[in-house]
């Protein structure tokens, strides 16, 4: 490695952890977005992940090539038991009961002593690379863009397009929508685990309803026509705070702006728009 | 010890269900879960915090902040909804507008104001209580009491009773059909968005009494209630609102009492997802969700 790109990734560690992480939480709100679900489970995915993850680090002492798989576990459990009984109901459900599960899992962080209350949990002991973070990026970008052009995404795609139009047409809707929640909580379960082991500390309030806001507007400035897409959102709303001074005073409310704006006149995405003139 | 801690249950769950209710009115009418909701909640604390510290009195600060928040409401519904009930977006475009629209206006808040938690000024409401054999009841809590009933009474009167109210429902039941017997629909939904900022924006105020503790955020630890109780009651259905917010506040304060407070919000948690897999239309509900 050049000193230069040494010394760069050196002053920017955190900035370059963060792109990463904000990435693949990008990619696990855009599987469910793609079936035209919406779930704001991930900011509390991701909580599951770090915390299970960290606390066997600490309490377990296991290694983290084993703790990394593991920390799916948690977040995938709950998205079984929260997506079971909503998914079957309409979308709203959905929405509702995991907007519910932010909120309850910070009520829990903060009043259980094993999760170490407000303090939350800190000297976790850094052990996530920055490869295996992109790697883990690069690697679900492939799968997410190969599922997208085998006929599993063009049925999602249907799906989002006109759910009762899909089913009529054989598509099996309930096990894509389950599929793609699951997907989600294994993504958002990863980054929370490799976050946890990047930072070195947790706590109750980094998981609840602003970060699962953010990360709904990761994808919509991104648009989700191409998985690529969500991270570049990702990527501008992270850099953004870090280049503007004084900004990341007005961050969330940009954010939510972007939400608002997003919805009512740019269906497709901000940065669709600008895809598409490029021709990608 | 016990009827203490259910006459407590009991007043905090009448502020649930007044807050619920305008919440599940809303749903029932316009159909959109609107997340902004909890804003007016927070908007009709921090109003009342403002003009009790001008020094106005509690009862007069109590309906103005609660009409207030009524007017909120209606400029955020016309906002950030009208557009999107034009071209008849489906329900999760509006959901997502509104959760968009409530971050901002939380963030705003917040950065304008401070996260800190402020209080009423100290004896806005007069510290006396009065004992009933082993129930002790505070000023604050008969307010609470005191108002909910009216604002109860006076929606279902509203409601059952007068044109306003029939429009509603007719609205609720089927807006094309309400539109083509002649009722404005544009206008009963800017009433109705009134009315639930009202309650909302009442909330507020009577949460803001019982726990003295305002902030911007306290309208977002407040929607989880919010879905609980308009889950548990059936979406859109205005007496299972009000059981489900009575059974919720009791509920929340006899596992604060006797196992812990810090899992109070699990367990209406708890109560959400296993109503969602046995009785997904609610308690008391039908299989079809259109009631108002």
């Amino acid at each position: 490695m050049p000193p230069w790109l040494d010394d760069f990734l050196w002053t920017y560690q955190n900035l370059v952890h963060a792109l990463g992480i904000n990435g693949l939480l990008a990619l696990s709100m855009y599987v469910v977005l793609a079936v035209g679900q919406l779930s704001l489970g991930q900011a509390a995915f991701m909580g599951l992940g770090a915390y299970s993850s960290a606390l066997m680090t600490l309490k377990l002492k296991l290694p983290f090539l084993l703790v990394l798989p593991l920390s799916v576990v948690v977040p995938v459990a709950f998205a079984l038991a929260v997506g079971v009984p909503t998914l079957r109901l309409s979308g709203v459900y959905l929405a509702i009961a995991t907007i519910g599960l932010g909120e309850v899992l910070r009520a829990v962080y903060l009043n259980v002593d094993l999760f170490g209350g407000a303090l939350g949990l800190s000297g976790i002991p850094q052990r996530a690379e920055t490869w295996m973070i992109y790697g883990l990026l690069g690697l679900a970008v492939l799968a997410l863009w190969l599922v997208g052009r085998s006929g599993i995404g063009r049925a999602m795609e249907a799906m989002r397009e006109d759910e009762t139009a899909a089913q009529v047409m054989g598509v099996p809707t309930a096990r894509y929508k389950m599929g793609a929640l699951l997907a989600s909580a294994v993504l958002a379960g990863l980054a929370g685990c490799l976050s946890a082991h990047v930072s070195s500390f947790i706590g109750p309030n980094e998981y609840a309803f602003e970060p699962a806001v953010t990360i709904l507007s990761y994808v919509l400035l991104g648009g989700i026509g191409t998985p690529l897409a969500p991270v570049l959102g990702a990527w501008v709303l992270t850099l953004l705070p870090e280049l503007l001074r004084g900004f990341s005073d007005v961050r969330l409310v940009l954010n939510g702006v972007i939400i608002v704006l997003a919805v009512l006149f740019l269906p497709n995405g901000l940065l669709a728009v600008r895809m598409k003139r490029i021709g990608a | 010890m016990l009827a203490q801690q259910l006459v407590n249950g009991v007043l905090l769950g009448a502020t649930y269900a007044l807050f619920a209710l305008g919440f599940t009115l809303m749903f029932g009418v316009l159909r959109v879960i609107n997340l902004t909701y909890g804003f007016y909640f927070s908007a009709g604390a921090l109003l009342a915090l403002w003009m009790t510290r001008a020094g106005w009195p509690i009862w007069a600060a109590l309906p103005a902040a609660s009409l207030g928040a009524g007017v909120i409401a209606v400029g955020l519904d016309w906002v950030l909804l009208t557009r999107l009930r034009r071209i008849q977006a489906p329900e999760l475009s509006s959901l997502m507008v509104t959760l968009g629209g409530v971050l901002a206006l939380y963030s705003a808040a917040t950065s304008w104001l401070g996260p800190d938690i402020r209080r009423l000024p100290p004896g806005i409401v007069s510290a006396d209580a009065f004992q009933f054999g082993d129930v002790r009841i505070t000023t604050a809590q008969l307010l609470i009491l005191l108002a909910t009933t009216i604002l109860v009474g006076a929606l279902l009167l509203l409601m059952r009773g007068t044109r306003l109210g029939l429009a509603i429902r007719a609205m609720a039941e089927k807006p094309d059909a309400a539109q083509l017997m002649g009722i404005d629909t544009g206008r009963v939904a800017a009433t109705v968005s009134f009315i639930s900022g009202c309650l909302a924006g009442a909330g507020g105020v009577l949460i803001g009494l019982n726990f003295n503790a305002i902030h911007p955020y306290m309208g977002e630890a407040m929607m989880l209630r919010g879905f609980v109780v308009i889950i548990v009651g059936g979406l859109g259905d205005i007496r299972g609102a009000l059981l489900a917010g009575l059974a919720l506040g009791v509920i929340e304060v006899m596992t604060a009492g006797y196992v812990s407070s810090g899992l109070k919000e699990a367990v209406a948690f708890l109560i959400l997802v296993v109503v969602l897999w046995t009785r997904p239309a609610g308690l008391f509900g039908r299989a079809v969700l259109r009631r108002a």
